[in-house]
């Protein structure tokens, strides 16, 4: 509660002493983002099977046609950069507790990842993508903040080499901050061009910047 | 006749992929790395006379079986690029802030303490490794 108490504090004060009007707009519509990802998240298993019942129908169908390959591909990967997203969502908020909770989903939603479809050698790279990245997901499920965000680090890098291979429906940005990480620096992946970091959360907001967009 | 448990994790063999072997690591290194983790992150535990007390028997168990889970420097070289590297920086920053060896484990095991002097020799050793692969 102390801690809450004390970053809701730091929260109004950054607020405050942010005087330009868009930067209350901004926290406006990110509330309304949030609030639309969690009612997407209520649906996530409906959507899941609903895709994979659609994956079936196009394999059978005869019309079959590249960009609908691609299409799918690209669809798979959304479960997963939603739950990441998520999880980012949370460390911006320091809410632990919440990205303990996202972490496990993106626990489950990795390892039900289906990696038939790719060639031989992207089948192999994912597999090693998706346990590494699992295994982040494990210990951010179950840690404190800190060790939390040790973890993003690397879990982040795998999801840009993840969406390297499958692609992403979403447009993403590819965030970095320099003092994160032991001042080593880390990337991030966010689906607002808005700067929020997950590494200082409320700490350090506004630190970093955009590198590119996937 | 006692009965004595036979799934104790001993092992004489050291297998290619652990990680001493496999990227040569240098006698104080391996040293540390058997003296202070092996005991919880490898297949072969040198149990003294822990085994013979049967909760804290039962503590070290669960210890072993967690630490072997999440890294077992026997199959090391046998882990993916990519999951070596997170394991090797996780490895850094655990000895770092005091997380590892557990405490629990420093307090019966006095020896496998990690002074400043043999953490840097592991980090430094560690970082070189993790920054090759």
């Amino acid at each position: 509660m102390k801690l809450l108490k004390l970053s809701m504090n730091m929260l109004a004060i950054l607020l405050f002493s942010i005087t330009t009007i868009s930067c209350a707009e901004n926290k406006k519509s990110e509330n309304a983002h949030h609030d639309t990802e969690m009612k997407s998240n209520d649906g996530h298993n409906h959507e899941h099977n609903e895709a994979a019942s659609k994956e079936n129908n196009s394999m059978n169908s005869e019309k079959m046609e590249n960009s609908d390959i691609i299409g799918q591909d690209s669809k798979k990967s959304d479960l997963i950069v939603s739950t990441y997203l998520q999880l980012k969502n949370a460390l911006v908020a320091d809410d632990s507790k919440e990205a303990a909770v996202a972490a496990k989903d993106l626990f489950k939603v990795l390892k039900g990842f289906d990696i038939t479809g790719f060639s031989k050698e992207d089948q192999k790279e994912l597999m090693d993508i998706i346990e590494d990245a699992s295994e982040h997901a494990e210990h951010i499920s179950d840690s404190p903040i800190d060790h939390q965000r040790e973890h993003f680090v690397t879990l982040s890098v795998d999801l840009v080499d993840l969406i390297a291979i499958v692609g992403s429906e979403k447009t993403l940005y590819q965030d970095f901050c320099p003092m994160a990480n032991g001042n080593k620096g880390a990337i991030w992946l966010s689906e607002i061009k808005e700067i929020k970091n997950p590494y200082f959360g409320s700490k350090m907001l506004t630190c970093g910047s955009v590198q590119k967009e996937i | 006749m006692q009965f004595i448990p036979t799934n104790l994790n001993q092992s004489d063999v050291i297998p290619q992929e652990d990680i001493i072997n496999y990227y040569k690591a240098p006698k104080e290194v391996a040293f540390l790395l058997k003296n202070s983790c092996y005991d919880c992150h490898s297949d072969n535990t040198d149990y003294q006379w822990f085994n013979k007390i049967k909760p804290i028997f039962w503590v070290m168990e669960n210890h072993i079986k967690e630490g072997k889970e999440d890294l077992n420097f026997n199959e090391f070289a046998s882990y993916s690029r990519r999951r070596q590297k997170s394991k090797l920086k996780s490895i850094i920053s655990q000895i770092e802030k005091n997380e590892m060896p557990l405490k629990s484990y420093n307090l019966m095991h006095k020896s496998a303490i990690l002074d400043d002097t043999d953490k840097t020799i592991l980090i430094k050793w560690i970082e070189k490794l993790k920054d090759s692969i």
